[in-house]
């Protein structure tokens, strides 16, 4: 439900506080999506990533996902994950049972550090992707040498 | 934004059939379909390698399990996200009688199980032909 608007007498101009109101319809919604729930659950792929040093590791589990159909974009600190499954075409099938979805997906995650995008590799191994992120040079820890005086 | 592309992996209660290999199992998702000669079950079974499938058909029910070994030393890695669990996959069907056990074949494609499963020749639509009147 919309809340409704009250003109207020010292407000500026009744659009200053139609904006304020919708300020802050909008942010209940954006913490209601934030929320972990039923609606975090529509995030696919699931991912696990880890820290291997130097480098950054995501893996995720896309079976039925061509080579030719999958994205995978590095920018700054950012990987973004694009892809889409087929569905079964050809003869006309009569489905008894429908577990497996087909579709679109795309997943964007932020990385905690920044990787050096030119070396990123990734491979799709039966039906599991790995990519490997190396973090770019200023990212990694530098020993710092002590002048003697 | 994602479609309605999720499946929660699910990991298997303990069944009345424990696994002799310790580690989770989970279930499959599985499409079952129809098409005129044949049964096809596609599940995703991701990380399963096409030596590493059993498919056992016995007394009616078709077992699939693909055996998954780890691709990280868990305990050692540092995760920053862990939104699943490796393991086996496993999962047990009843098939009917109208399934011809022994012309079973299946394959397995990017981490998809394809299951044929030929009807039984009885069951097959049969085009009966009228005879004319001479």
């Amino acid at each position: 439900m919309w809340p409704t608007i009250r003109m207020n007498r010292w407000s500026a101009s009744p659009f200053d506080e139609l904006r304020r109101q919708m300020d802050r319809v909008l942010d209940d919604f954006n913490v209601g999506l934030a929320r972990p729930g039923p609606l975090s659950r529509a995030v696919y792929p699931a991912l696990n990533v880890w820290d291997a040093g130097d480098t950054l590791c995501v893996e995720a589990e896309i079976p039925g996902v061509a080579k030719g159909d999958l994205e995978i974009y590095a920018i700054g600190n950012e990987l973004t994950l694009k892809g889409r499954r087929a569905e079964l075409s050809g003869e006309k099938l009569t489905y008894h049972r429908q577990e497996r979805g087909a579709g679109e997906f795309t997943r964007v995650i932020t990385l905690p550090t920044e990787v050096d995008a030119d070396r990123v590799d990734a491979v799709l191994r039966d039906g599991v992707l790995s990519v490997r992120l190396p973090k770019a040079e200023s990212a990694k820890p530098r020993k710092i040498a002590l002048k003697a005086v | 934004m994602a479609t309605e592309t999720n499946i929660q992996k699910r990991e298997t209660p303990l069944a009345q059939t424990e696994p002799v290999r310790g580690g989770p199992l989970y279930i499959p998702a599985v499409d079952i379909a129809e098409r005129g000669h044949e049964l096809l079950l596609m599940a995703d079974m991701p990380g399963v390698r096409a030596d590493a499938v059993d498919i056992q058909c016995e007394r009616g029910t078709l077992t699939i399990h693909g055996k998954v070994e780890p691709r990280q030393d868990v305990e050692h890695t540092n995760y920053l996200l862990r939104e699943y669990g490796v393991g086996d996959f496993r999962r047990t069907f009843q098939i009917g009688e109208g399934i011809d056990a022994a012309k079973i074949a299946a394959e397995l494609r990017e981490g998809v199980l394809t299951v044929h499963l030929p009807k039984a020749p009885e069951l097959m639509p049969r085009k009966i032909a009228v005879k004319a009147n001479v």
